[in-house]
């Protein structure tokens, strides 16, 4: 490769449960305009703008076409990316490292308060043999759980362990949706959706939008005193039928995680990385997912909860920002790691800060049971 | 110094209204096996899939997951693009960066939609902003009313010419073996006597719904040196999009407008030193949604000058063995599986480059093709081909 790519800045909105108060590009301005003030940037500088959302959750065709004038493409480069937004700045890495574009903006967007997130959910199962079934991604998601906890016992209270952390660190983000100050009984109390999956092992209902400045190496040391590397990248596309996967080993992020590894020169991941931002949806895929990363050994994800070393500390913290599961929408969530992950290399993740953070790893997954997965690696170096 | 990019693959499916025979993934499979039969590859040798499809005319989500097995991306990296009817066109570019960046050296990008599974007016209708777009909207066949409208009444053009045009569609259809309408027609009469649509565009003088897919190869150069004995190179795309509000707009009464069309070719000729692109490059392929749209894009993408483009219909030089041959395919009037259908005009640009198009290859000889696409609110996407670099 001829080059490097840069992530020369990052923002997020504050998410919530409900943005009426703002149309999609209002909401996704409000995170560009950071990025546009803190590079020094105006959109006219913006060689291309790759964007993320999905016309599903946004109840229309070609979602990108109304944000046109808040990524400035009138009379630009926009693409639009249909997966979790970390595969946005994938997208925009590559545009760059081709030496076709210097500035890309990355953005992702969505509003789940728009639509009925079990109706879209269901659409997308196979329209002829499953979607009958009735299933959506939460359905889904018991299966897998259920799957997962038989296969290697993990238990009902590591799961809940899981959102104890998360809801936890979230307290000190001032991004995320719903910070909670809750024990493992609090969650195990909680409502049952489907069954193992109770209401705090899942996120809430959340609105709102990330951006990036991308650029090359030349550009970057113009624009950011503090330029954080791409380092390895990869994603990975499961089977679609259920039936077709074993749900209790995630297949597809095991070989994504390899070749991002490969590209970045790491060998022993939990050693060497020194923060990693999963997106966990429900509160079992943070540890299936951990597994999936080779953070531990297939079934060990239980005991490295319960050994704290993923807690703020730890030797590997995951999550400081709180998650997916203190409320990011689906579709932003990825790219909000990744963001996350930008700001502990640059020191700049306030109280949620990883001391001495040099090694970052951000995850997405989209589509049922985390059928899509995408791991990126970033660096200070 | 980027990776140079080539086609070395080229699939595609028979386009149909209607493939009750198939389910959407085993449709796209047959064009990925096409591709992969020309390239004489198997999936092995392909890296990662990106894909072009609008999920909302099949109601389906996330549709290249419900296909992840028959597109061959089965743990394989990829992502699906989706921009309205450029969207196989900004595959191609993904594609394109992906293998110049160095990330990988073997890519397939494919498009695809199946008509059949949903109703995409009613999607398109649902496209514009809720607030103030909605009420306003219907659908494509209203907008291209609105430019053929006034296309004539600005350039002099007659229906008569929108007719002609309409038949050199059919007769490259009727020679090109995946072709969707093939209609045999013989006379402009049978075109001017085609029922309305919206006034005054007809039935015939406007692109059918198909169903099908398009699946193109892509390798860096030594790759696809050692693949293919007749690699396409892929010289250079540009994208431009604009803001929403301009859809439907096609009448320049103040000579100042900026169409995208004008802004992507002028960035493209001038990075690659086209000064007379009749001269510069041998034919097209263009996203022509109606016949009409097809004499604008020739004023467009100065294949001659403003409101001449129906000359260069009576002149006959866009004609399959016309100086300027554009759509020896058939165009999109006569096949348009939308997330596809861009992946065509490159998958048939680069055929002509190939000496491969069979019935329809064009009299002259093609160096270098320009395919074009467009969609949302009168997008472009221009993807440049050359036989050497």
């Amino acid at each position: 490769m001829a080059e490097r790519v840069a992530i020369c800045a990052v923002a997020q909105t504050k998410f919530r449960p409900d943005r009426g108060d703002a149309s999609e590009g209002e909401m996704a301005y409000e995170a560009i305009r950071h990025v546009l003030e803190e590079t020094g940037l105006t959109l006219s500088d913006i060689d291309s703008a790759v964007s993320c959302s999905q016309d599903f959750w946004d109840g229309r065709t070609i979602s990108n076409m109304n944000i046109q004038p808040f990524v400035g493409a009138h009379l630009g480069h926009e693409d639009k990316v249909a997966e979790d937004g970390i595969n946005a700045v994938y997208c925009g890495m590559a545009q760059v490292l081709s030496g076709y574009h210097e500035i890309v903006l990355v953005v992702a967007h969505t509003k789940e308060s728009q639509a009925e997130k079990s109706l879209v959910e269901n659409a997308a199962f196979d329209p002829i043999f499953m979607r009958e079934l009735g299933l959506d991604f939460l359905s889904a998601a018991a299966l897998q759980a259920r799957r997962y906890m038989y296969k290697y016992g993990i238990t009902a209270e590591q799961c809940a362990k899981v959102v104890v952390k998360n809801r936890g660190n979230a307290r000190n983000n001032p991004f995320a949706q719903e910070p909670l100050d809750i024990t493992v009984d609090d969650v195990l109390a909680s409502r049952i959706l489907a069954s193992p999956i109770r209401k705090l092992d899942t996120k809430p209902i959340s609105d709102g939008a990330c951006a990036a400045i991308l650029a090359s190496e030349k550009k970057a040391r113009k624009l950011t005193e503090k330029p954080v590397w791409i380092l390895g990248v990869s994603s990975c596309y499961e089977a679609h039928y259920l039936g077709d996967r074993d749900l209790a080993d995630c297949a597809a992020l095991t070989k994504a995680a390899q070749k991002a590894y490969k590209m970045a020169g790491i060998r022993r991941p939990f050693n060497e990385i020194s923060v990693a931002e999963i997106s966990e949806e429900y509160s079992y895929q943070e540890l299936l997912w951990m597994e999936g990363l080779g953070f531990c050994g297939r079934g060990e994800a239980g005991r490295l909860i319960d050994s704290g070393k993923t807690q703020m500390g730890g030797k590997l913290p995951v999550n400081p920002s709180g998650g997916m599961l203190s409320g990011n929408p689906t579709g932003v969530a990825g790219m909000v790691r990744v963001a996350e992950a930008a700001l502990q290399l640059r020191g700049e993740a306030g109280n949620r800060q990883v001391r001495g953070a040099n090694l970052a790893l951000a995850h997405g997954m989209t589509g049922i049971c985390g059928q899509h997965q995408a791991v990126m690696i970033l660096g200070t170096n | 110094m980027p990776n140079r990019v080539a086609i070395v693959g080229i699939g595609q499916t028979r386009h149909k209204s209607t493939r009750r025979d198939v389910t959407l993934p085993e449709m796209v499979n047959e064009a990925v096996r096409a591709a992969l039969a020309d390239a004489e590859l198997t999936m092995k040798d392909i890296e990662a899939v990106f894909t072009s499809n609008m999920e909302t005319f099949e109601g389906i989500y996330l549709p290249d997951h419900g296909a992840a097995t028959e597109i061959g991306a089965y743990m394989k990296p990829g992502f699906k693009v989706c921009t309205g009817g450029t969207s196989g066109a900004s595959v191609v570019v993904e594609g394109f960066c992906m293998v110049a960046s160095g990330l990988y050296d073997v890519v397939m990008v494919l498009g695809f939609e199946k008509q059949d599974c949903g109703e995409t007016t009613a999607a398109i209708t649902a496209a514009a902003t809720p607030i103030w777009g909605k009420g306003a909207v219907t659908g494509a066949i209203g907008e291209f009313a609105k430019q053929a409208l006034s296309y004539m009444e600005t350039s002099g053009a007659k229906e008569e010419h929108a007719a002609m045009v309409r038949l050199k569609a059919d007769r490259g259809a009727c020679k090109n073996e995946y072709a969707h309408l093939k209609l045999g027609l013989e006379s402009a009469e049978q075109v001017l006597n085609s029922g309305y649509l919206v006034w005054p565009l007809r039935m015939l003088d406007f692109c059918p719904q198909s169903s099908g897919a398009c699946a193109l190869v892509l390798a860096e150069e030594k790759k696809a040196r050692s693949i293919s004995r007749k690699p396409v190179w892929i010289a250079d795309v540009e994208v431009v999009h604009q803001e929403p509000f301009r859809a439907g707009t096609f009448a320049d009464p103040t000579g100042k407008e900026a169409y995208t069309q004008h802004v992507a070719c002028e960035r493209l000729y001038k990075r690659n030193g086209i000064t007379n692109p009749r001269r510069d490059i041998d034919m097209a392929e263009i996203y022509e949604p109606s016949n009409w749209e097809e004499m604008s894009l020739y004023e467009h993408f100065h294949f001659c000058e403003r409101n001449q483009g129906w000359k260069l219909v009576e002149q006959g030089v866009t004609e399959m063995d016309g100086d300027f041959p554009v759509n020896p395919s058939g165009g999109v009037i006569a096949t348009n599986p939308i997330g596809a259908t861009p992946t065509i005009r490159v998958a048939e640009a680069a055929l002509q480059i190939r000496g491969d198009a069979g019935a329809h290859q064009v009299a002259k000889d093609v160096k270098t093709s320009l395919a074009s696409a467009l969609g949302g609110p009168n997008w472009t996407v221009l993807t440049l081909l050359k036989r050497s670099l």
